[in-house]
């Protein structure tokens, strides 16, 4: 009903404008037919604006990176990424430059060339060696970007896996994540949708010797320095697999394994004390303290932020798509296995 | 003269032979008339504009201030607002649909179904669509979808919610989210019905522009519109029914238990039954239609910005030639280079490598464009009048967004920005707001030959472009550096991560700016019906252009010109060509030459 009324008094607003123009209309006097085409008058206001609007995307291009530069992710913290960031700057900075020229160009010549009465322009219909000049330069171009990009990708798409390869089983389901390790035989346990029971919330076969000593957790830990290969699952609809720290990201298909591998390069530890990861920090707690002292009684109370490197879904999963999330943590070698060792076999947990 | 004078008596006689009467209903409601079926487009295009805009200014204040309550919700969204706080499942939803809104019903058949409409008769030199009769079949088909989409919101578990994407299987499965129920069926009801009437739009828009020409008009005198009419409508036919085929699968497994796109799937407590399909195959297949439909929107744009510009600077597009052949390219590009929606998809990486060569292939015809429109304006005498403004900042725009792309369209650099805001402000800039702008320019720039000679008011028009394109970079240029920071789309609130905290202030600018532009909308509606009603009649051809739809008859009548069609005899760019000698403009005192102007004795004869 209110919505009806809205929708009503909308209408309405929109006839009363309507009456008003109507007025405005009449109060008017005789205008010239020509009165609603662009005279010189209005060339000459709207070419200096376009010279003016230039400025305006230059200045907020600049104003975007003085404010928003520090809300950036920090350096890469695998060792393909620092590959990506590399080509990431270099093709940014050639759209930058091509996007500088061109638009000057633009709105340089839509200032400089505003009609005036009597100006004469030029007929300048073809020019084939003009054209083949700027054909050719974006060919260019671009096959070096192709090619760069290219090998990258091959390169991080690519997985040789080999003893030393961790390979980790990514599992999502709505609206969670689990990991499970291969445990001590390095080879992770058959698993099927169609034996989820109970305990056993991955389907793993309980009867594959292979998966007795699989380790399934909620928190992520992987040892710096190892190339760790995920496999990744979904239980019920299309996730993604997001840890922007790490410059990784991967589908997770029902019906399908898909995989992504990446060798962490810095720990968790390391990149707290990282100086963009503390200012950061500081900013965010800054936030939140004001957040605390201006809430209401019942508001829940924020608590004081630590950086993590996290997992986040990346595709729509249904509502709770926006916490859906897992804590990564990347340790030493030596940390990790003495995490490991409490943690529970499949074996042990289905026992219990 | 008398040859013709016959012609014309005949072609009355075919056009006119049974002098019927009509009615209100044959005139404006079942018309057959392209100029008023394109009013009708515009018309239907524009009411779900306000639409889609209006969703994405609820959703863009839930990003900003996401622990405020406001009472706007519940006025909206009535349950899933209640006490000012908005749900997730409407969040999704008010996405979901702006997004298919936007992209379907305002850009293609907004945009596309009304400049088709109303000027391929028109600058060909042809009475009307081939079929007048499919042509208001195709309007009220998209009608029908049209009412359909937005009965959708109002039903019990609310509208589609899966994304304008709806992969499957959260769009099949009902247990997923509440709107993959009835909300999802209508959804898929409305789109078949939609592409429907899509195809038998592009059908005849292609048939009408290959064999009703008229004497004269060679394919290499079309004016750019509707070259670029015509290469959309052959997209359309390739992909649309792509799209099809994947709806009625998706409505097969949601309805009679096939497992096209379902495989191993465990939800709400109990496995389904479905083995063996697989949702990669819904990404091919989606992406099939939906890259080419990226082109779709807008190269119908950029045919009518090339058209503006050229018009309005007074000078030939600069390279005729190399401006079709760029149109056919991206056309041909575009059917190949759908993978690179799915580079983490879990498809094979190989198959990236290709996707990423083709897709930045497609910037080299861009590229072209792009120069070729600076060029048309370098030492041209330059018109400002509005549809020119709009048209200039189409072209910052999808520079803009164009080099975004190559970005994007490199697999190894999409890994780490798929699925965030960065994506968002590369598309939102290279398609939506360019094929916007060519919305607003063909408005302003044809409002007269959809109006009987009636002028939008150029003071509103100025003051609407330059708050929509400051609005609209403010709005997009932000949102690229939540992006590069790791956020990702289509998050209810970003709070559940203390991580995103900062990104706040970033999400406030953006969605001060997004007002900000929308309110401009308001001036360009109010300009828009009070010159519909009260607009001042101008010169039968007050942007001196060289077309033909210029010589048809202010007044609307069926068959366009009350007199024989004219003939071409020269192509639609000559504007300020000199004469031989050099002395003056090939018609003295004029700095145009209409298409329909024979070779003048002291003219040189160019190549069209």
């Amino acid at each position: 009903m209110t919505a009806f009324l809205v929708v009503l008094v909308i209408i309405l607003f929109g006839v009363a404008v309507m009456q008003m123009g109507k007025i405005f209309q009449l109060s008017k006097g005789k205008q010239d037919s020509n009165a609603q085409i662009a005279n010189d008058k209005d060339n000459n206001v709207n070419g200096w604006l376009m010279l003016a609007f230039v400025l305006f995307i230059y200045g907020i291009a600049i104003f975007s990176f003085a404010a928003y530069w520090d809300v950036l992710l920090p350096e890469s913290a695998s060792e393909h990424g620092v590959g990506i960031d590399q080509l990431w700057l270099i093709s940014m900075a050639l759209i930058f430059v091509v996007g500088i020229i061109t638009q000057w160009l633009l709105h340089y010549f839509a200032f400089k060339y505003r009609g005036r009465q009597g100006q004469r322009a030029t007929f300048f219909a073809d020019n084939d060696k003009l054209e083949f000049i700027w054909t050719i330069i974006p060919v260019i171009v671009l096959a070096g970007l192709i090619i760069y990009g290219l090998f990258t990708w091959t390169e991080i798409m690519n997985v040789e896996e080999d003893e030393d390869t961790l390979v980790v089983e990514l599992y999502a389901y709505q609206f969670d994540w689990r990991a499970r390790y291969a445990g001590a035989d390095r080879t992770l346990g058959e698993a099927n949708v169609r034996l989820i029971e109970g305990a056993n919330q991955l389907g793993v076969d309980a009867s594959d010797p292979n998966a007795q000593d699989d380790v399934v957790v909620n928190e992520l830990h992987l040892p710096v320095g190892k190339k760790v290969l995920f496999k990744m699952r979904s239980q019920d609809v299309l996730h993604s697999a997001y840890m922007p720290h790490f410059r990784a990201q991967m589908n997770c298909v029902p019906g399908m394994i898909t995989q992504f591998a990446f060798t962490p390069s810095i720990t968790t530890e390391e990149m707290r004390e990282n100086e963009e990861v503390v200012d950061k920090v500081k900013r965010i707690n800054d936030i939140r303290r004001e957040k605390n002292q201006n809430m209401g009684p019942d508001d829940e109370v924020l608590e004081p932020y630590t950086f993590d490197y996290m997992l986040l879904c990346n595709k729509i999963c249904g509502n709770n798509h926006y916490n859906m999330q897992m804590k990564i943590v990347v340790e030493t070698q030596e940390e990790y296995d003495a995490w490991m060792a409490e943690q529970a076999t499949l074996a042990q947990t289905l026992k219990q | 003269m008398s040859a013709h004078a016959h012609d014309h008596a005949e072609d009355h006689h075919d056009d006119h032979g049974h002098h019927h009467k009509e009615t209100f209903i044959t005139k404006y409601i079942f018309s057959q008339d392209h100029k008023m079926i394109s009013k009708q487009y515009l018309i239907t295009g524009l009411f779900m504009g306000i639409i889609g805009i209006a969703m994405s200014l609820l959703f863009r204040m839930q990003l900003a201030w996401p622990d405020k309550e406001f009472t706007i919700y519940e006025i909206f969204l009535g349950k899933w607002g209640e006490g000012g706080v908005m749900d997730p499942s409407v969040y999704l939803a008010l996405v979901t649909i702006h997004g298919t809104i936007m992209v379907f019903f305002v850009l293609t058949a907004g945009l596309s179904g009304t400049f088709s409409n109303l000027l391929i008769p028109l600058q060909i030199g042809a009475r009307d669509m081939a079929s007048g009769f499919l042509n208001m079949v195709s309007y009220w088909l998209f009608f029908l979808s049209s009412i359909i989409m937005v009965l959708s919101l109002f039903v019990e578990a609310g509208p589609a919610s899966a994304g304008w994407t709806i992969y499957p299987p959260l769009s099949a499965l009902p247990q997923a989210i509440p709107g993959s129920g009835t909300g999802m069926t209508l959804w898929l009801v409305s789109m078949a019905i939609f592409i429907a009437s899509s195809l038998l739009g592009s059908l005849n828009y292609v048939v009408t522009v290959i064999n009703l020409r008229t004497k004269g008009m060679s394919m290499t005198r079309l004016p750019l519109t509707i070259w670029a009419f015509f290469i959309t409508a052959v997209i359309g036919i390739v992909s649309f029914p792509v799209l099809l085929s994947a709806a009625l699968m998706l409505i097969m497994d949601r309805s009679f238990g096939t497992s096209f796109f379902l495989s191993d799937i465990y939800i709400a407590g109990e496995v389904l039954h479905n083995q063996g399909g697989s949702p990669v195959l819904f990404e091919h297949l989606f992406w099939f239609l939906g890259h080419p439909e990226v082109y779709i929107v807008l190269l119908p744009a950029l045919g009518i910005t090339s058209e503006i510009i050229a018009t309005n600077s007074r000078k030939p597009i600069f390279g005729y030639r190399a401006m079709v052949a760029s149109i056919l390219a991206i056309a041909f590009l575009s059917t190949i280079v759908w993978g690179h929606h799915m580079f983490i998809s879990g498809m094979n990486p190989f198959l990236g490598s290709v996707f990423t060569f083709t897709t930045l292939l497609i910037a080299i015809p861009s590229a072209v464009k792009a120069f070729n429109y600076i060029t048309t304006l370098w030492k041209g005498n330059l018109q400002l009048n509005p549809a020119m403004l709009f048209s200039i900042g189409l072209v910052s725009t999808f520079i803009t967004g164009g080099l975004t792309g190559i970005l994007l369209g490199d697999s190894a650099l999409d890994i780490n920005v798929h699925d965030t805001y960065f994506v968002v402000a590369h598309f939102h800039l290279v398609m939506g707001i360019s094929a916007l702008y060519g919305l607003f320019a063909g408005v302003y720039h044809w409002f007269p030959k959809m109006f009987e000679g009636k002028l939008m008011n150029k003071n509103l028009g100025y003051i609407h472009f330059w708050i929509t394109a400051i609005g609209a970079y403010g709005v997009f240029f932000p949102m690229h550096f939540i992006g590069m920071a790791g956020l990702p789309r289509r998050y209810y609130t970003n709070t559940a991560f203390p991580y995103f905290d900062d990104l706040t202030d970033v999400n406030v600018v953006i969605t001060t700016f997004a007002f900000i532009s929308a309110g401009a909308q308001l001036i360009f509606l109010y300009n828009f019906i009070s010159s519909m009603f009260f607009g001042k009649v101008g010169p039968k051809n007050p942007w001196k252009s060289n077309t033909l739809e210029w010589t048809a008859e202010v007044k609307h009548i069926h068959g366009n010109w009350d007199g024989p069609i004219p003939h071409v005899y020269r192509w639609a760019y000559d504007y300020s060509k000199l004469n031989m000698d050099e002395s003056d403009y090939v018609v003295p005192g004029q700095d145009y030459a209409p298409q329909h102007l024979p070779l003048q004795d002291n003219e040189e004869e160019m190549n069209h």
